[in-house]
C-alpha cells in the first residue's frame, strides 16, 4: 500500500517540474488528496491535467488507491 | 451491434442523456461519499441528469473508465462529453462554471418541471432518469 510521501514522490518525478502536497485523507493508506502544481498544466484543460496525474499510477487508482483527490495548478 | 454489448450500452446512454452521472449507488442512496458529492452539487442547482449505478456489474466500471480514459468514480457526462470526477465537478459547482455548463441557473427558482422524454432502459445497464 503506498504512502502519501511515495505518491508524493512519483507525481514529482513524472510531471515536470511538479509540486506535489498529498495526505492520506482518511489514515487508511488508500484515499488519498493531492494539490499538484506544474508549468506542464499550461495550455491543458482541467481535465487533462487531472487525466495526467492520474496516468501517474494507473491501475493502481481504483485499485490499492482506492481514491485520489485532486487539485491541479499551473505554476 | 459489435461484439462489445456493455460498451455499446453506455455509449448510448452517454448520447442520449443531456446529462448523465455514473455513481456508485443511486442518487438517492449514494454507495459513495465522492458520488454523494457529484449529486449533491447537480441537485443544488436543480439539475436534471440520468443516472447510471455502476456497483451491480463490475464490468461497467472497466468499459466505462476504457471509454472515457478516466479511472475512478463518479464520472459526470454533458452533451456526450466527459466534464470529470467529484472534485472537477465540485470545483465547477462553487465557481459557478457548472451551472453555465449545465445550462441552468443556480437556485432560487423552482425546479423546471419538463424532464428529458426518453432514457430507455438498455439490458445490460440501469438507466434512470432523475428530476434533480
Amino acid at each position: 500500500m503506498p504512502t502519501a510521501d511515495e505518491i508524493k514522490q512519483r507525481i514529482e518525478a513524472a510531471i515536470p517540474g511538479a509540486r506535489a502536497e498529498v495526505e492520506d485523507w482518511t489514515g487508511g493508506g488508500d484515499h488519498f488528496r493531492a494539490v499538484v502544481t506544474s508549468p506542464a498544466f499550461k495550455g491543458k484543460t482541467r481535465l487533462q491535467q487531472h487525466q495526467m496525474v492520474y496516468a501517474v499510477f494507473g491501475d493502481e487508482i481504483g485499485g490499492p488507491i482506492h481514491a485520489l483527490s485532486l487539485k491541479t495548478q499551473e505554476s | 451491434m459489435s461484439e462489445n454489448p456493455l460498451r455499446d450500452a453506455i455509449e448510448q446512454a452517454i448520447k442520449e442523456n443531456e446529462v448523465i452521472l455514473f455513481m456508485k449507488g443511486t442518487p438517492e442512496a449514494p454507495a459513495c461519499g465522492f458520488s454523494a458529492r457529484t449529486v449533491a452539487a447537480l441537485q443544488a442547482l436543480n439539475a436534471q441528469f440520468a443516472a447510471v449505478d455502476i456497483l451491480p456489474d463490475p464490468r461497467i466500471r472497466q468499459e466505462l473508465s476504457a471509454l472515457s480514459g478516466w479511472p475512478t468514480i463518479p464520472q459526470l457526462f454533458v452533451r456526450g462529453e466527459l466534464i470529470g470526477g467529484c472534485d472537477i465537478v465540485t470545483e465547477m459547482y462553487e465557481s459557478g462554471e457548472l451551472a453555465e455548463t449545465l445550462g441552468v441557473e443556480p437556485p432560487a427558482d423552482a425546479p423546471a418541471a419538463a424532464a428529458d422524454p426518453g432514457a430507455p432502459q438498455s439490458p445490460p445497464l440501469s438507466v434512470e432518469n432523475r428530476l434533480g
